[in-house]
């Protein structure tokens, strides 16, 4: 059974499935509760849960989040909310010297079972300090998961293995689509970390993205079809660590040819990962060098023109397709 | 004569039980056995990092053993403590063997971590001890959740977290404190804040540090009760430790003391020239040293007498030597320990 919901819904309802089963989960973070959530991902569960499951905390990123390190190392499974991801940067010794250490360092003798959420990535105009792509940042540092979803399917399945995982889970939700909808399976629908989805088959040319970019890949993938009659394939690689090799690796040894994507910066980039993995595992499978489209190396601009340059656009994931083909770009 | 893992037999410098009535002749004689034993502990570790065989950085407690032994004392089974990275004495004083915190610092599989922390990261969970952490302030936090937990999870235990006075100037701490002094309105956290004021942050006096010396009065801002105790005199912090862990175990919210006390030590052990402070201050500070202070009590009152006392020293001297020579034959971690303990859960080790 499926029915269609918004990417927003679709989170909430992963949290209630998780909040119904297990006393032990409990939600954090700034005017989540009465206020019911900036972005409305928690409206409700203020009144349904109370003050003691549902914490509406003060402007303390670090504060809040350390201590969530602390309760998930007492046995409870928090799920912070970062207002956005861009404030997480105050959170960030919190969240890397603790969160993702404190098992190693304490030689096995602590879990971390902590969930940190919110919109990640930008293409709403907020700028500079409020626009920004983490996966590479948080996906550098062993210890913690990193994840992305795009579909609502994706946001409530992988939102309950989340809560589930005994690991700090960087949960970087697709912002600007959580008004998006999607069919939604009922019930315990936990997708597990670590396998990539075939968004699109196709055997021509392989397009690499993750949250976002992923409907900007598909979008490019029609106009490659329409236009240039190729047939491309898209994967959608949900989760960053772990990372699925095994499924890029795969769709290179069929199509020969690959397009990484990435609305963050390009330099130590997840592109740039991608482009690695395939050229030690796939190398000799490949028939042209593979692509990368990223965003500008500048900190977001706010004019919506400016904005819409610093993203990657269909226009050129589709070109850095023809490229890979050896086909005239548009 | 030690037993096989490092342990001595007869002890563990364990923390008392419940509701220790700390000021018996003969509790004092046992706390001040510990406090001896922490000071020769601290020596060995000095003279072993300066021949090079514990590596990393090493923060030792030297001057500052009452303020540890009298707060753990009125630690309770089931409570939490948390702390920075001057650490050795907190362990020991909640069970851990001499060896196995020795065996930590060398970097041995039978360390307390499995020598995958070192001097800065002692954890031993099973006795309370939620760790060592190495960022000032980074802990303090962490240990209000820990705080949270005890009372979302309807016990009536406590969490001691122990900070520096350097660690007074983080953000971590203020807005630490801000989220104590909050979730204490509705009696959800338990936490006793013991400041460690020993008077440097690495280098760095308290004066230099802050324009508002008085450290306790910090809570203030945050609706968190406080006082301020002598931490060089163990009956006086037993007291206060007895009292105000109490305090907050029936009250359900925070409360802080402020530990005045000393480093006599410098503040790492390659920190040799200590320019920031006198010898005339730390020769000030020593006659003051926390463990002569029960000493002399104690020979005062005629509860010891000067053979008992040597023979205390000597017998934690041959303990200190057993730690030390139980981490030099205990092997290093196997190479296969690199890679466990990233993740928790099935197939990611």
């Amino acid at each position: 059974m499926a029915e269609t919901k918004t990417y927003r819904e679709a989170l909430r309802e992963a949290m209630v499935h998780e909040m119904d089963r297990d006393e032990s989960v409990i939600l954090m973070g700034e005017d989540i509760g009465v206020y019911g959530g900036t972005h409305l991902i928690t409206d409700g569960l203020y009144d349904k849960y109370g003050p003691r499951r549902v914490i509406d905390t003060p402007i303390s990123e670090n504060g809040f989040t350390g201590a969530a390190v602390g309760m998930a190392m007492m046995g409870m499974r928090p799920v912070v909310e970062m207002m956005t991801w861009n404030f997480s940067f105050l959170a960030a010794d919190q969240i890397i010297q603790n969160a993702a250490k404190v098992r190693y360092f304490s030689g096995g003798q602590v879990k971390v079972p902590l969930v940190i959420r919110g919109p990640n990535g930008g293409g709403v105009q907020l700028s500079a300090q409020h626009t920004h792509s983490l996966e590479s940042f948080y996906g550098h540092f062993p210890g913690l998961k990193v994840v992305a979803p795009v579909t609502p399917n994706d946001a409530k399945g992988m939102m309950l293995t989340a809560i589930r995982d005994d690991n700090c889970v960087i949960f970087l939700e697709a912002g600007a689509l959580y008004g998006t909808k999607g069919e939604v399976e009922e019930g315990d629908n936990a997708v597990p970390f670590g396998k990539a989805r075939i968004a699109r088959e196709g055997s021509d040319v392989t397009l690499i993205a993750y949250g976002r970019q992923v409907n900007l890949c598909l979008r490019a993938a029609e106009t490659l079809e329409e236009e240039d009659g190729v047939d491309a394939e898209v994967i959608d690689l949900r989760s960053l660590r772990p990372f699925d090799e095994d499924a890029i690796v795969e769709s290179v040894k069929k199509t020969h040819r690959a397009v990484a994507v990435e609305e963050q910066w390009r330099w130590f980039g997840v592109a740039s990962e991608v482009a690695a993995i395939i050229q030690e595992k796939a190398f000799d499978y490949l028939d042209a060098p593979v692509e990368r489209v990223s965003g500008a190396e500048t900190p977001a601009p706010y004019a919506r023109n400016l904005e819409l340059l610093a993203f990657p656009s269909e226009k050129e994931v589709a070109n850095a397709a023809r490229r890979a083909l050896y086909m005239e770009e548009k | 004569m030690p037993a096989k893992d490092g342990r001595s037999e007869n002890g563990d410098v364990g923390a008392r039980g419940e509701g220790a009535v700390a000021t018996t002749p003969e509790n004092l004689a046992e706390l001040y056995q510990k406090m001896v034993l922490i000071r020769a502990f601290e020596d060995a570790c000095q003279r072993a990092f300066r021949q090079g065989k514990i590596g990393g950085y090493l923060h030792v407690y030297t001057g500052e053993e009452a303020v540890a032994t009298g707060f753990l004392d009125a630690y309770r089974e089931g409570d939490r403590v948390i702390t920075a990275y001057r650490d050795h004495p907190h362990a020991l004083l909640l069970g851990a063997s001499p060896g196995e915190v020795m065996a930590e610092l060398y970097g041995k599989r039978t360390g307390l971590v499995k020598g995958k922390g070192g001097s800065m990261h002692l954890f031993d969970v099973k006795r309370g001890l939620m760790g060592g952490y190495g960022i000032v302030g980074g802990h303090i936090p962490v240990g209000v959740g820990l705080a949270y937990a005890l009372k979302y999870q309807n016990t009536d235990h406590i969490v001691q977290l122990f900070l520096g006075d350097g660690a007074i100037n983080q953000g971590a701490f203020h807005e630490a404190a801000n989220l104590a002094g909050l979730w204490g309105k509705d009696e959800m956290c338990p936490c006793l804040f013991i400041i460690e004021n020993n008077q440097y942050g690495m280098g760095t006096s308290v004066e230099r540090a802050t324009a508002m010396t008085d450290l306790a009065a910090k809570f203030d801002s945050y609706a968190i009760e406080h006082e301020k105790v002598d931490g060089m005199d163990l009956l006086a912090v037993l007291e206060c430790a007895h009292r105000a862990a109490e305090r907050v175990r029936e009250s359900g919210r925070p409360y802080a003391v402020e530990a005045i006390t000393y480093r006599i030590a410098p503040h790492g052990a390659a920190d040799f020239l200590e320019k920031y402070r006198t010898k005339e201050e730390v020769e000030k500070w020593r006659e003051r040293d926390p463990i002569g202070m029960v000493e002399k009590r104690l020979l005062d009152s005629g509860d010891l007498d000067e053979e008992r006392i040597e023979e205390i020293k000597q017998e934690a001297k041959r303990e200190v030597e057993e730690a030390v020579r139980f981490a030099e034959e205990s092997e290093e971690p196997p190479a296969e320990e690199l890679y466990t303990d990233v993740y928790a859960g099935e197939g990611e080790e």
